[in-house]
């Protein structure tokens, strides 16, 4: 419950019709994309400009209100459910895009601007913004940079942290602080700009941020290789990229991905390949032809039993379309869907990819895998029922070997989407104790009475779970 | 107002009847808000999104929240457009969820005692009665030629309803004489070779206030080769009654129809009208628990097709079609894109006419926000929806807008008459189009 005066004084920041504690206003923040975390906020908060979201940070430390900012409530780390209660902050009126910069090729936002929105306006400018989350049409640029998100492009273009220039934050105490800026090289202190990517709203609330961007590349070409072994396929990855080509897109699909591909999208996949990858290359049309070429090559040395090339925009649109489905098929097979996003470096992918296969004998369990085999980021997707509490059991048990085999590769626990409740339990796995004790510095001292996105990324118990109910 | 007793009561029929599977189904991604119109056009209210009511519908089954005002007013603010479908990765079938939680609330509900009387006039009173229906439509023309209307019109007495419910008096068409309206055709042979047998559901509102509509439609099929039978006893499609929480009354008129169609036994049953047939599709849905229909319901739906998607199959887009130069568009009918499938069909036959240029429109695919009677029961929402469909057609520089819908139709006369463009654009249904192109 929020303390009748913090009541009227948020009434008196933002307006009436901007706060919001009913019922039904209330439940429907409760919640994000990640599977069985549901907790109830206390109030709904959508201010109108970074003074009122100052004042309301001011509010909620004199009360030690929690504090959770959220975009579009997309995340798949259980970022944004209030587990603590508290007011969830909305960037709903926060929405615009503030200025293209074709000069100094930035673009400046606030934070509730959609990705989508971000890339269709740079593009209508011959410019580019690379990061392409899975959920871009509707996520949030400030909720991509709070989860530091990644995308299908990341092994050539990186992800949104190497795109965010500076930012403007208000920090616990309501103070507004600028970061970084419109420059290559900027090496005056420490480079907050990177803390606050990625820390999942626990250190301030971003109202602005300046992005990177780059010129459009001029063409484009797809294609498709099958393969009858997973580690042809993975070799072939491995191989590309000794030859020094970097491709914009290098995806993987397993063959349980791909027959439930194909039973859903029915575009004609050969299900009795045992891995499929869709390799894109972009940049001035000779370096791509010359790429694509060597890369089907490459595929065919390494046993690919099939290496098709895309004719149109049309069948490239319909390959990429087989990927993008993978998710789609999967999470029809079952009631629940668990998405997780172990990575390694890319020398370890058919490792990691065997010892999923085996992790989930073992259990007993439906795991197919797809992902973006160029960057080591892979998507171990576990289809099961939350009703069923025993096979749910057997789950975490798996995700947690999962996570144990990909950091004895040398891998992470999260490639791209981040910590918040649902991993923090993990996150010592990766870090070990000095390492959390070092973040949670930082975090004691920009926020002292935790009040910034509170429960997120340090585990208050050590029981690792993968789906809790609440 | 909603009682506390009224609430339990609601309560207990979401735990029992409500498809928890469906509900569980939902795995939150996301993916439909950009795609629902009451999401976008309330400024990102996560209530007035698919995945938010698919959130409070299983809070209420749940024992989360109580089913309050605010939460009947999220299910009331949805156009029920089902655009969040095609999209859902999971595949959850949100039409039967909304269909069913408003089926709950409303039988559960006391409504007061003019809401009461309307409700029983339209849905018991009206329109199951196509007898009752021509007598309107015949009133209507009375009102319509006898002057009537001018004198109303001049006399401000609109002003005391909705914006939008006045500028509608304005968009309807100009109805049918009496006598032409009880004077239907029952049976249609070919022109041509005879290529299909195929029966024509002529809908309530399409046989009666867009009866010239209903003939286009059938002398298409004629020049695509089909003899036509018209059942006699054929009733309202339903689907009225069905987005209304009137779901028993939409059971015994689909039995109805089932009995009417399936003695013609044709090749295809057809029809004209987008939000008809999406109800006509989903019968084998409705009626799934009854095991002395679920088979006929089901061989009912797969026969039916719209105009469209039979004229492409029969190849009608390769005949001589031609209209004077002007560029046209196409607004998909919501139902006739994300439940019956068909949306490339109308495209290919409005490709195919020479001497008109064909420009796709931004948001085709989104809803007009017409969507059944939710344009006169939550006029403002509506007409925001409009408002931005509206600088689309402007973008398009199209001459002609071409749906597929009655609803759909009559919402864009309405946004061409408050953009005042009545001048300039004129709106039409697809096969009103077509009969032109080909004679």
């Amino acid at each position: 419950m929020i303390d009748t005066k913090a009541k009227q004084q948020f009434i008196k920041i933002v307006g009436p019709e901007n706060y919001d504690d009913s019922k039904t206003g209330r439940l429907v923040y409760s919640y994000d994309a990640t599977p069985q975390f549901q907790s109830m906020p206390d109030a709904v908060i959508s201010p109108r400009n970074k003074e009122e979201i100052s004042e309301i940070v001011k509010v909620c430390n004199e009360y030690k209100i929690p504090i959770v900012p959220r975009g579009s409530g997309t995340n798949l780390c259980a970022g944004t459910c209030p587990t603590e209660g508290g007011v969830v902050l909305l960037f709903k009126h926060l929405n615009r895009i503030l200025e293209i910069d074709e000069e100094n090729l930035t673009i400046t936002v606030q934070p509730g601007v959609i990705t989508q929105e971000v890339t269709t306006a740079v593009e209508a400018k011959g410019l580019f913004y690379p990061p392409d989350p899975g959920s871009m049409k509707i996520s949030t640029i400030g909720g991509n940079i709070n989860e530091n998100s990644g995308g299908l492009r990341g092994l050539k273009y990186g992800v949104t942290r190497d795109y965010v220039m500076g930012l403007e934050a208000v920090l616990a105490n309501g103070e507004i602080i600028k970061t970084g800026g419109k420059l290559a090289k900027d090496v005056a202190g420490y480079d907050l700009t990177r803390l606050f990517v990625g820390s999942e709203g626990t250190l301030g609330i971003i109202t602005e941020a300046t992005l990177k961007l780059i010129p459009m590349p001029e063409t484009k070409e797809t294609i498709l290789a099958l393969y009858q072994d997973l580690e042809s396929a993975a070799k072939s990855v491995s191989k590309i990229i000794a030859s020094k080509i970097i491709p914009i897109t290098l995806e993987f699909l397993d063959q349980p991905t791909l027959e439930a591909v194909e039973a859903f999208a029915k575009i004609g996949l050969p299900t009795d390949a045992k891995a499929v990858l869709l390799i894109e290359q972009d940049g001035p049309a000779e370096i791509v032809k010359r790429d694509i070429a060597r890369i089907k090559e490459i595929c065919k040395e390494e046993n690919a039993v099939s290496v098709k090339s895309a004719e149109s925009e049309e069948e490239a649109e319909a390959l990429r379309t087989a990927r993008r489905a993978a998710l789609s098929a999967l999470a029809r097979l079952k009631p629940t869907t668990i998405l997780e996003d172990a990575t390694v470096p890319r020398s370890e992918i058919a490792n990691m990819v065997n010892a999923i296969g085996e992790i989930a004998k073992k259990y007993d369990l439906n795991i197919c895998t797809f992902g973006h085999a160029g960057d080591g980021n892979l998507h171990p997707t576990c289809l099961t029922d939350v009703r069923d509490r025993e096979e749910i059991e057997r789950v975490e048990k798996a995700f947690e070997e999962i996570f144990k085999k990909a950091i004895e590769l040398g891998g992470t626990i999260t490639g791209e989407h981040g910590v918040g409740v649902m991993k923090a339990p993990y996150l010592e796995m990766k870090l070990g104790a000095a390492g959390i004790a070092a973040m949670q510095a930082i975090k004691t001292g920009l926020d002292p009475n935790n009040i910034m996105n509170p429960g997120k990324m340090f585990a208050k118990d050590s029981r690792k779970r993968v789906v809790v109910s609440k | 107002m909603t009682t506390i007793q009224e609430q339990h009561k609601i309560q207990k029929e979401f735990q029992s009847r409500m498809d928890q599977n469906e509900l569980l189904n939902c795995m939150r991604c996301g993916f439909c808000l950009p795609t629902c119109p009451t999401y976008i056009e309330s400024g990102y209210q996560e209530s007035h999104s698919p995945r938010g009511r698919i959130a409070l519908m299983k809070a209420v089954v749940d024992g989360l929240i109580e089913p309050d005002e605010d939460f009947e007013k999220s299910l009331n603010m949805c156009l029920g457009c089902r655009a969040c479908e095609p999209v859902c990765p999971s595949g959850v079938n949100y039409g039967h969820l909304l269909e069913e939680a408003r089926d709950i609330v409303h039988q559960n509900k006391k409504h007061s005692l003019p809401v009461k009387a309307v409700r029983s006039t339209v849905f018991e009173g009206l329109f199951p009665h196509q007898n009752r229906m021509r007598t309107l439509t015949g009133l209507l023309g009375v009102y319509q030629r006898s002057g009537m209307q001018k004198v109303i019109q001049k006399s401000g007495l609109l002003k005391f309803l909705p914006d939008s419910f006045a500028t509608m008096e304005r968009v309807l068409p100009e109805v049918p004489s009496l006598k032409e309206l009880k004077n239907r055709p029952y049976h249609l042979e070919p022109i041509g070779v005879r290529k299909k047998k195929v029966s024509f559901f002529t809908g309530c509102l399409m046989d009666t206030m867009f009866m010239k509509t209903n003939d286009a439609t059938m002398k298409l099929l004629q020049l695509a080769g089909c003899e036509i039978v018209i059942p006699k006893t054929q009733a309202c499609c339903g689907a009225l009654h069905g987005h209304s929480g009137e779901k028993n009354k939409a059971k015994e008129l689909a039995k109805q129809n089932i009995a009417a169609f399936e003695e013609i036994e044709a090749d295809y049953i057809i029809t004209n009208a987008g939000g008809c047939g999406a109800f006509l599709i989903d019968y084998d849905h409705l009626l799934k628990d009854d095991p002395q229909w679920a088979e006929r319901a089901k061989s009912f739906s797969n026969k039916l097709k719209d105009i469209s998607s039979v004229l492409v199959e029969l190849e009608f887009h390769k005949k001589d079609l031609s209209l004077p130069a002007q560029v046209i568009t196409y607004q998909d009918s919501c139902h006739l894109r994300n439940v019956m499938k068909t949306a490339s069909e109308p495209r290919t036959l409005l490709q195919s006419i020479d001497g008109a240029t064909y420009m796709e429109m931004k948001n085709a695919d989104s809803c007009c926000g017409s969507a059944g009677i939710y344009n006169i029961v939550e006029s403002e929402m509506s007409m925001k929806i409009l408002d931005s469909k509206m600088k689309n057609v402007k973008d398009t520089q199209a001459k002609t807008i071409v749906t597929a819908n009655p609803g759909c139709l009559l919402q864009m006369k309405l946004g061409i008459e408050r953009e005042g463009l009545s001048e300039q654009i004129r709106a039409v249904h697809i096969v009103d189009l077509l009969l032109e192109s080909i004679e």
